[in-house]
């Protein structure tokens, strides 16, 4: 025992420059760690200030009433209002409304069409399919998300656009439908994925109490675990919505381009992301015309990251409901 | 109808939607195999292209996939990891880091043309430019390069890293961090050799996915540094005084062409996309089997990780 005290002056006498060492490499790396997180969080924010900053500069030249519809003379000189997105020409026009309308024309049917196909994968993943099955689906439906969009746009194009018009005799070989169809094989396999994560945090009490009382697979799906998991059903529509409205590269290739206001879902329509990705390519730097796209990019940032938002509140809200 | 019947249609349905689903993949994947297979050969694959791009090959794309990959990782993965580790194990839960961490989670659903949007204005304009006017002498910065679209697929990149590393990490019981802080353990102790190895599977999986979802992404370099056609490599020459010879390297201020670029303008903006069609099945089969061989990759990492007592 006097051996052990009188060894603890001397062992701390010996440690402490290492435990000093230690002590300075471990400020370090904390503050090296802390640089990185800031780092990481200014780009991000840099992005929203930057976006805004440019989108809002666009109201210095133009009114913000035109970027809801402007007016043109007609050929008896009346004024007549139009809402058109033409910024090219001697009168531009910069009415938002025909891109808002062709970006939910296409992501409303596509999520719609999404929730069909996601949640059936999702239910089939969690609660039908056997072990094996399930361990051979879900890496195949998460390969799906793995498709570069460029892709399945290019199929769009190439050879489903073709098909829908011989199937369905629509007006314009590329249109808001084929659009959606392409958006909504994209996004099924986040509705799925998420459908099954939130099926599968249904606590099995929940089955067995159903079972229990006599209902059968079905009626204990439909009307037990499906219910406790809502919330993060919607939640994985709601994200699966916002990808849609965010898709690019299958709606600039397979929905026809012609910005124009309509409710007709086989109507060639231009969503705001393909606006952007035509124009900012042509557009003179710091003008009138990149402002006005910078705006409908902060516009569609705006509403992306609302749903977002929303969906993530939806998931919180499950959490916590399923933790009582 | 009786409740029975009822039951073996309803499954029946849910069974057949999602083979429906697998089915629809396996369509797309096929004919987009069966047609570019007659295409990729050894000479498409290392070829440039000819004939004013109606024949050849679509080597300088794949190159030029390659080299913004790269750059892509160098750039996002160690902040992205570093930012996540310092955001899970070192931030605490304050109201400030929820924020933080809500809205990082936010960004990862943010379309990818409004990254497009920013690296045109930011990294562009604003970055290259500065840098041009303090250089002085010509525009080099201030126009779109490789170096440019690989920051802007790096910042798409970034929060989707982060929210991967970040569950990763999360997915590491509280309990282990406490037993390594009950002997004593410093912080970095604890991260470095208690949480790191339990999470490296899930984090080098989620790492591999976000660097296809950044490799497959077309709408954010669309005006940030690819090029239709160039007639040389972005490649430049350094010279090594000592030994008088030159190395080769990868030129992040010059242009480059892209597999999923390379795609949308034959496809689109061609003169003659009919006559090129062939060639667009091609590239596009290439740039599939660049991505699936990543996500596979992924998948499989993780399922050899899955089982093990320390993956949870």
């Amino acid at each position: 025992m006097a051996g052990v005290i009188a060894a603890g002056p001397e062992a701390r006498a010996a440690a402490s420059p290492r435990r000093r060492r230690r002590r300075a490499g471990e400020v370090l790396i904390e503050a090296f760690l802390r640089l990185n997180g800031f780092i990481a969080i200014a780009a991000i924010a840099l992005i929203f200030v930057f976006l805004f900053k440019e989108g809002v500069q666009a109201f210095h030249t133009v009114a913000p009433l035109r970027f809801v519809q402007g007016t043109e003379l007609d050929f008896d000189n009346v004024p007549q209002v139009v809402r058109m997105w033409q910024p090219v020409g001697q009168n531009p026009k910069y009415s938002i409304l025909p891109l808002i309308c062709g970006s939910f024309l296409v992501a409303l049917p596509a999520t719609l069409l999404a929730t069909l196909f996601g949640v059936a994968c999702g239910i089939y993943l969690a609660e039908v399919a056997g072990r094996r099955t399930r361990e051979v689906v879900k890496p195949a439906i998460e390969l799906i998300a793995g498709i570069p969009s460029i892709v399945v746009g290019f199929f769009c194009l190439a050879t489903l656009a073709t098909l829908v018009q011989q199937v369905l005799g629509t007006e314009f070989r590329l249109n808001a439908f084929v659009g959606a169809l392409g958006v909504s094989f994209v996004i099924v396999p986040v509705v799925a994925t998420m459908t099954d994560d939130a099926l599968r945090a249904v606590p099995d009490e929940l089955r067995q109490g159903a079972h229990a009382l006599g209902a059968n697979r079905w009626e204990t799906i439909a009307r037990v675990v499906v219910p406790a998991g809502a919330s993060g059903i919607v939640a994985s529509i709601l994200l699966g919505m916002g990808r849609a409205l965010g898709e690019t590269m299958i709606v600039l290739m397979a929905t026809g381009n012609a910005a124009q206001v309509t409710l007709n879902p086989f109507a060639s329509v231009r969503t705001m992301t393909a606006t952007i990705a035509a124009e900012l390519g042509a557009v003179p730097q710091g003008g009138e015309q990149y402002r006005a796209l910078f705006l409908v990019g902060s516009i569609l940032f705006t509403i992306t990251f609302l749903i977002n938002l929303a969906a993530e509140m939806t998931v919180a809200r499950m959490r916590r409901r399923l933790s009582l | 109808m009786s409740r029975a019947v009822v039951e073996r249609l309803m499954l029946g349905l849910v069974r057949g939607i999602a083979f429906a689903v697998l089915a629809a993949t396996l369509l797309l994947v096929g004919s987009i195999a069966w047609r570019g297979a007659r295409v990729v050969t050894w000479g498409f694959i290392a070829g440039a292209p000819t004939e004013g791009m109606t024949a050849g090959g679509i080597f300088p794309a794949i190159f030029g996939t390659l080299c913004i990959t790269l750059l892509m990782i160098v750039m996002a993965l160690p902040l992205g990891v570093c930012a996540a580790i310092y955001m899970t194990e070192y931030a605490g839960d304050t109201r400030t880091a929820r924020i933080i961490r809500a809205s990082v989670n936010n960004l990862a659903g943010v379309p990818s043309i409004v990254f497009g949007l920013f690296g045109v204005g930011f990294f562009i304009l604003f970055i290259g430019r500065s840098i041009d006017r303090v250089r002085g002498g010509g525009l080099l910065f201030g126009q779109p390069a490789m170096l440019w679209a690989a920051a802007t697929l790096a910042v798409l990149v970034l929060p989707v890293i982060i929210v991967s590393t970040a569950e990763a990490l999360n997915a590491v019981p509280r309990s282990h961090r406490e037993a390594s802080f009950a002997l004593g353990a410093t912080r970095w102790q604890t991260v470095s050799r208690v949480v790191l190895p339990q999470a490296k599977a899930g984090i080098l999986t989620g790492s591999i996915l976000s660097i296809s979802r950044g490799a497959g992404e077309t709408a954010p370099i669309l005006f940030t540094g690819c090029a239709y056609f160039l007639p040389r490599l972005p490649v430049v020459h350094l010279q090594v005084p000592l030994i008088g010879m030159s190395i080769p390297m990868i030129n992040p201020l010059d242009q480059f062409m892209e597999l999923s670029y390379h795609i949308f303008i034959m496809a689109t903006q061609s003169t003659d996309a009919a006559v090129t069609r062939p060639i667009q099945y091609g590239t596009t089969l290439v740039l599939v089997g660049l991505t699936v061989m990543l996500n596979m990759g992924a998948i499989a990492l993780r399922a050899r990780y899955r089982g093990r007592p320390v993956a949870r």
